[in-house]
Protein backbone atom coordinates (compact mmCIF):
# COMPACT_ATOMS: atom_id res chain seq x y z
CA UNK A 1 0.00 0.00 0.00
CA UNK A 2 0.92 3.70 -0.32
CA UNK A 3 0.20 4.45 2.95
CA UNK A 4 2.78 3.59 5.32
CA UNK A 5 1.26 2.59 8.85
CA UNK A 6 1.79 5.75 11.28
CA UNK A 7 2.84 4.80 15.28
CA UNK A 8 0.01 5.09 17.68
CA UNK A 9 2.35 7.75 19.23
CA UNK A 10 2.21 10.25 16.53
CA UNK A 11 -1.39 10.05 16.51
CA UNK A 12 -1.47 10.61 20.25
CA UNK A 13 1.04 13.35 20.27
CA UNK A 14 -1.28 15.44 17.88
CA UNK A 15 -4.55 14.60 19.88
CA UNK A 16 -2.52 16.10 22.99
CA UNK A 17 -1.50 18.96 20.59
CA UNK A 18 -4.95 19.92 19.70
CA UNK A 19 -5.85 20.03 23.14
CA UNK A 20 -3.31 22.03 24.59
CA UNK A 21 -4.28 24.28 21.26
CA UNK A 22 -7.83 24.61 22.46
CA UNK A 23 -6.90 25.21 26.10
CA UNK A 24 -4.84 28.11 24.95
CA UNK A 25 -7.08 29.74 22.72
CA UNK A 26 -10.00 29.79 25.59
CA UNK A 27 -7.17 30.69 27.87
CA UNK A 28 -5.84 33.68 25.68
CA UNK A 29 -9.30 34.81 24.30
CA UNK A 30 -10.06 36.09 28.40
CA UNK A 31 -7.00 38.67 28.25
CA UNK A 32 -7.62 42.07 26.83
CA UNK A 33 -5.23 41.82 23.91
CA UNK A 34 -7.64 44.28 21.84
CA UNK A 35 -6.78 43.70 17.87
CA UNK A 36 -4.49 40.78 18.77
CA UNK A 37 -7.47 38.47 20.58
CA UNK A 38 -8.68 37.88 16.66
CA UNK A 39 -4.96 37.47 15.46
CA UNK A 40 -3.87 34.98 18.06
CA UNK A 41 -7.48 33.05 17.53
CA UNK A 42 -7.15 32.58 14.32
CA UNK A 43 -3.33 31.45 14.21
CA UNK A 44 -4.17 28.95 16.61
CA UNK A 45 -7.09 28.10 14.65
CA UNK A 46 -4.68 27.50 11.21
CA UNK A 47 -1.85 25.76 13.62
CA UNK A 48 -4.58 23.40 14.48
CA UNK A 49 -6.54 22.57 11.18
CA UNK A 50 -2.68 22.37 9.70
CA UNK A 51 -2.78 19.54 12.44
CA UNK A 52 -5.47 18.20 11.22
CA UNK A 53 -4.69 18.03 7.68
CA UNK A 54 -1.13 16.98 7.64
CA UNK A 55 -1.33 13.92 10.53
CA UNK A 56 -4.89 12.91 10.62
CA UNK A 57 -6.09 13.25 6.72
CA UNK A 58 -2.33 12.28 5.87
CA UNK A 59 -1.67 14.61 3.47
CA UNK A 60 1.95 14.38 3.91
CA UNK A 61 1.96 10.99 2.63
CA UNK A 62 -0.37 11.63 -0.30
CA UNK A 63 0.79 11.84 -3.86
CA UNK A 64 2.00 15.25 -5.34
CA UNK A 65 -1.41 15.04 -7.16
CA UNK A 66 -3.68 15.22 -4.57
CA UNK A 67 -1.64 17.79 -2.30
CA UNK A 68 -1.59 20.33 -5.78
CA UNK A 69 -5.63 19.56 -5.49
CA UNK A 70 -5.63 20.55 -1.40
CA UNK A 71 -3.04 23.81 -2.19
CA UNK A 72 -5.69 25.10 -5.77
CA UNK A 73 -8.13 24.62 -2.82
CA UNK A 74 -6.83 26.74 -0.24
CA UNK A 75 -5.36 29.41 -2.82
CA UNK A 76 -9.25 29.70 -4.44
CA UNK A 77 -10.49 30.01 -0.69
CA UNK A 78 -8.04 32.62 -0.20
CA UNK A 79 -9.09 34.38 -3.84
CA UNK A 80 -13.07 34.21 -2.41
CA UNK A 81 -12.16 35.77 0.82
CA UNK A 82 -9.49 38.36 0.07
CA UNK A 83 -11.60 39.69 -2.72
CA UNK A 84 -14.63 39.94 -0.94
CA UNK A 85 -13.09 41.32 2.40
CA UNK A 86 -10.62 44.14 -0.39
CA UNK A 87 -13.92 45.57 -1.29
CA UNK A 88 -16.16 45.89 2.14
CA UNK A 89 -13.09 46.48 4.23
CA UNK A 90 -12.15 49.27 2.09
CA UNK A 91 -15.26 50.62 2.01
CA UNK A 92 -14.95 54.63 2.99
CA UNK A 93 -11.54 54.58 2.84
CA UNK A 94 -11.37 57.06 -0.13
CA UNK A 95 -13.52 60.07 -0.52
CA UNK A 96 -16.21 59.42 -3.27
CA UNK A 97 -18.33 61.18 -5.09
CA UNK A 98 -21.14 61.96 -3.72
CA UNK A 99 -23.57 59.87 -5.73
CA UNK A 100 -21.85 56.62 -4.55
CA UNK B 1 -3.03 -17.37 -24.45
CA UNK B 2 -3.94 -19.06 -21.66
CA UNK B 3 -1.26 -17.76 -19.31
CA UNK B 4 -2.20 -13.95 -19.74
CA UNK B 5 -5.98 -15.40 -19.13
CA UNK B 6 -4.94 -16.34 -15.58
CA UNK B 7 -3.13 -13.45 -14.63
CA UNK B 8 -6.02 -11.03 -16.15
CA UNK B 9 -8.52 -13.06 -13.90
CA UNK B 10 -6.22 -12.60 -10.19
CA UNK B 11 -7.34 -9.49 -8.49
CA UNK B 12 -6.31 -8.48 -5.04
CA UNK B 13 -9.33 -8.14 -2.59
CA UNK B 14 -11.34 -5.32 -3.69
CA UNK B 15 -9.32 -3.84 -6.55
CA UNK B 16 -11.18 -2.96 -9.64
CA UNK B 17 -9.77 -3.96 -13.10
CA UNK B 18 -9.43 -0.83 -14.46
CA UNK B 19 -6.47 -0.36 -12.11
CA UNK B 20 -3.16 -1.34 -12.05
CA UNK B 21 -2.69 -2.00 -8.03
CA UNK B 22 -4.60 -1.32 -5.00
CA UNK B 23 -1.85 1.57 -4.16
CA UNK B 24 -3.25 3.61 -7.42
CA UNK B 25 -6.94 2.61 -6.83
CA UNK B 26 -6.74 4.29 -3.09
CA UNK B 27 -4.71 7.34 -4.48
CA UNK B 28 -7.45 7.58 -7.01
CA UNK B 29 -10.07 7.45 -4.22
CA UNK B 30 -8.08 9.72 -2.12
CA UNK B 31 -7.82 12.31 -5.04
CA UNK B 32 -11.35 12.30 -5.84
CA UNK B 33 -12.60 12.81 -2.36
CA UNK B 34 -9.98 15.56 -1.78
CA UNK B 35 -12.09 17.67 -4.71
CA UNK B 36 -15.02 16.74 -2.51
CA UNK B 37 -13.78 18.26 0.12
CA UNK B 38 -12.28 21.49 -1.71
CA UNK B 39 -16.42 21.98 -2.77
CA UNK B 40 -16.80 21.74 0.75
CA UNK B 41 -14.55 24.27 2.10
CA UNK B 42 -15.75 26.48 -0.83
CA UNK B 43 -19.10 26.42 0.68
CA UNK B 44 -18.58 26.83 4.33
CA UNK B 45 -15.62 29.26 3.26
CA UNK B 46 -18.56 31.76 1.66
CA UNK B 47 -20.58 31.52 4.84
CA UNK B 48 -17.35 32.55 6.55
CA UNK B 49 -16.75 35.89 4.24
CA UNK B 50 -20.32 36.48 4.76
CA UNK B 51 -19.86 36.18 8.58
CA UNK B 52 -15.95 38.44 8.13
CA UNK B 53 -17.87 41.16 6.96
CA UNK B 54 -21.16 41.49 8.74
CA UNK B 55 -18.75 41.39 11.88
CA UNK B 56 -16.19 43.90 10.47
CA UNK B 57 -19.18 46.53 10.17
CA UNK B 58 -20.91 45.73 13.39
CA UNK B 59 -17.92 44.76 16.03
CA UNK B 60 -19.35 46.13 18.97
CA UNK B 61 -22.37 44.06 18.36
CA UNK B 62 -20.78 41.00 17.88
CA UNK B 63 -18.93 41.40 20.32
CA UNK B 64 -21.83 41.73 23.13
CA UNK B 65 -23.42 38.31 21.61
CA UNK B 66 -20.29 36.88 23.07
CA UNK B 67 -22.20 36.77 26.63
CA UNK B 68 -24.51 34.88 25.31
CA UNK B 69 -22.67 32.30 23.81
CA UNK B 70 -21.89 29.17 25.85
CA UNK B 71 -18.08 28.59 26.03
CA UNK B 72 -18.20 25.94 28.45
CA UNK B 73 -19.95 23.80 25.83
CA UNK B 74 -18.36 25.01 22.84
CA UNK B 75 -14.75 24.16 24.30
CA UNK B 76 -15.83 20.34 25.46
CA UNK B 77 -17.52 19.93 22.31
CA UNK B 78 -14.03 20.92 20.71
CA UNK B 79 -12.53 18.73 22.54
CA UNK B 80 -14.94 15.86 21.91
CA UNK B 81 -15.11 16.50 18.11
CA UNK B 82 -10.92 16.38 18.42
CA UNK B 83 -11.04 13.33 20.09
CA UNK B 84 -13.37 11.55 17.82
CA UNK B 85 -10.68 12.42 14.87
CA UNK B 86 -8.22 10.75 17.31
CA UNK B 87 -10.56 7.46 17.30
CA UNK B 88 -11.32 7.78 13.61
CA UNK B 89 -7.55 7.74 13.16
CA UNK B 90 -7.33 4.66 15.12
CA UNK B 91 -10.23 2.96 12.83
CA UNK B 92 -8.45 3.36 10.05
CA UNK B 93 -5.00 2.47 11.33
CA UNK B 94 -6.84 -1.04 12.86
CA UNK B 95 -7.97 -1.24 9.07
CA UNK B 96 -4.50 -0.81 7.72
CA UNK B 97 -3.58 -3.91 10.17
CA UNK B 98 -6.63 -5.54 9.64
CA UNK B 99 -7.32 -5.92 13.04
CA UNK B 100 -11.24 -5.98 12.61
CA UNK B 101 -12.75 -6.08 15.78
CA UNK B 102 -10.38 -3.11 16.63
CA UNK B 103 -12.10 -1.37 13.08
CA UNK B 104 -15.82 -1.54 15.04
CA UNK B 105 -14.68 -1.14 18.32
CA UNK B 106 -13.21 2.58 17.12
CA UNK B 107 -15.45 3.59 14.42
CA UNK B 108 -18.70 2.89 17.29
CA UNK B 109 -16.42 5.30 19.51
CA UNK B 110 -16.35 7.84 16.64
CA UNK B 111 -19.63 7.81 16.38
CA UNK B 112 -20.67 7.82 20.17
CA UNK B 113 -19.00 10.73 20.36
CA UNK B 114 -20.37 12.64 17.40
CA UNK B 115 -23.67 11.73 18.99
CA UNK B 116 -22.25 13.28 22.13
CA UNK B 117 -21.31 16.66 20.58
CA UNK B 118 -24.85 16.49 18.74
CA UNK B 119 -26.74 16.00 22.31
CA UNK B 120 -24.61 19.29 23.83
CA UNK B 121 -25.46 21.26 20.53
CA UNK B 122 -29.11 20.50 21.06
CA UNK B 123 -28.68 21.65 24.62
CA UNK B 124 -27.22 24.89 23.38
CA UNK B 125 -29.83 25.44 20.53
CA UNK B 126 -32.59 25.11 23.36
CA UNK B 127 -30.75 27.55 25.34
CA UNK B 128 -30.96 29.96 22.63
CA UNK B 129 -34.80 29.12 22.79
CA UNK B 130 -35.12 30.34 25.63
CA UNK B 131 -33.60 32.80 25.65
CA UNK B 132 -35.13 34.37 22.34
CA UNK B 133 -32.01 34.13 20.59
CA UNK B 134 -33.86 32.55 17.55
CA UNK B 135 -33.35 35.32 14.77
CA UNK B 136 -37.50 36.27 13.52
CA UNK B 137 -40.56 37.65 15.31
CA UNK B 138 -39.80 36.44 18.54
CA UNK B 139 -36.35 37.80 18.83
CA UNK B 140 -35.11 39.55 22.02
CA UNK B 141 -31.90 41.18 22.91
CA UNK B 142 -30.78 42.17 26.32
CA UNK B 143 -29.16 45.55 24.79
CA UNK B 144 -31.63 47.62 22.74
CA UNK B 145 -29.07 49.05 20.72
CA UNK B 146 -27.83 45.77 19.19
CA UNK B 147 -31.28 44.61 18.44
CA UNK B 148 -31.00 44.34 14.88
CA UNK B 149 -27.37 43.71 14.64
CA UNK B 150 -27.22 40.86 16.69
CA UNK B 151 -29.79 39.25 15.25
CA UNK B 152 -27.42 39.27 12.06
CA UNK B 153 -25.14 37.56 14.36
CA UNK B 154 -26.84 34.99 15.97
CA UNK B 155 -28.90 34.12 11.70
CA UNK B 156 -24.83 33.69 10.89
CA UNK B 157 -24.63 31.28 14.32
CA UNK B 158 -27.44 28.99 13.12
CA UNK B 159 -26.65 28.58 9.52
CA UNK B 160 -22.83 27.75 10.25
CA UNK B 161 -23.36 25.79 13.30
CA UNK B 162 -26.32 24.02 11.83
CA UNK B 163 -24.71 23.64 8.63
CA UNK B 164 -22.02 22.05 10.59
CA UNK B 165 -25.04 20.15 12.70
CA UNK B 166 -26.19 18.28 9.10
CA UNK B 167 -22.99 17.57 8.31
CA UNK B 168 -22.46 15.68 11.75
CA UNK B 169 -25.38 13.60 11.09
CA UNK B 170 -24.63 12.58 8.17
CA UNK B 171 -21.16 11.78 9.29
CA UNK B 172 -22.89 9.62 11.38
CA UNK B 173 -24.68 7.95 9.16
CA UNK B 174 -22.04 7.30 7.22
CA UNK B 175 -20.06 5.72 10.19
CA UNK B 176 -22.93 3.78 11.06
CA UNK B 177 -22.57 2.53 7.00
CA UNK B 178 -18.84 1.57 7.99
CA UNK B 179 -19.80 -0.32 11.37
CA UNK B 180 -22.53 -2.44 9.46
CA UNK B 181 -19.37 -2.93 6.56
CA UNK B 182 -16.74 -3.81 8.98
CA UNK B 183 -19.39 -6.31 10.65
CA UNK B 184 -19.63 -8.29 7.61
CA UNK B 185 -15.96 -8.43 7.33
CA UNK B 186 -16.09 -6.52 4.21
CA UNK B 187 -12.61 -4.67 5.04
CA UNK B 188 -9.37 -6.01 5.01
CA UNK B 189 -5.45 -4.65 4.89
CA UNK B 190 -6.05 -4.76 1.38
CA UNK B 191 -9.08 -3.28 1.05
CA UNK B 192 -10.59 -0.13 3.55
CA UNK B 193 -11.09 2.57 1.13
CA UNK B 194 -14.34 3.85 2.53
CA UNK B 195 -12.95 3.82 5.85
CA UNK B 196 -10.15 6.11 4.76
CA UNK B 197 -12.47 8.25 2.63
CA UNK B 198 -15.08 8.92 5.46
CA UNK B 199 -12.18 9.51 7.67
CA UNK B 200 -11.06 12.30 5.56
CA UNK B 201 -14.63 13.61 5.53
CA UNK B 202 -14.96 13.38 9.60
CA UNK B 203 -12.02 15.52 10.00
CA UNK B 204 -13.09 17.71 7.73
CA UNK B 205 -16.03 18.42 9.88
CA UNK B 206 -13.70 18.83 12.91
CA UNK B 207 -11.56 21.40 11.15
CA UNK B 208 -14.86 23.71 10.44
CA UNK B 209 -15.84 23.64 13.91
CA UNK B 210 -11.49 24.66 15.17
CA UNK B 211 -12.38 27.92 12.85
CA UNK B 212 -15.99 28.29 14.16
CA UNK B 213 -15.34 27.77 17.71
CA UNK B 214 -13.31 30.55 18.04
CA UNK B 215 -15.30 33.51 16.08
CA UNK B 216 -18.54 32.22 17.29
CA UNK B 217 -17.72 31.31 20.67
CA UNK B 218 -14.31 33.67 21.95
CA UNK B 219 -14.20 36.78 19.55
CA UNK B 220 -14.93 40.18 21.86
CA UNK B 221 -14.92 37.75 24.94
CA UNK B 222 -12.95 40.12 26.78
CA UNK B 223 -15.71 43.34 26.46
Amino acid sequence: MSHPIVSVKVYASVFGALLALTITTVAVSRLELGEFNFVAAMTIAVIKATLVVVFFMDVRHATSMTKLFVGAGLFWTAILLVFVLSDYLSRGLLPGPGWL
Amino acid sequence: MADSDTTLAVHEPGLRHHFDDSAQQLDSSTLGMWVFLVTEVMFFGGMFGAYTVYRSMYPEAFASTSHFMNVTIGAINTGVLIFSSFTMVMAVRSAQLGRKKAIIAFLVLTLVLGCVFLSLKYVEYHEKWVDHHIPGPGFQYQDPRYVHQAQILFFLYFAMTGMHAIHMIVGAGLLTTLIAMAARNRFSSAWYTPVEMIGLYWHFVDIVWIFLFPLLYLIGHTQ
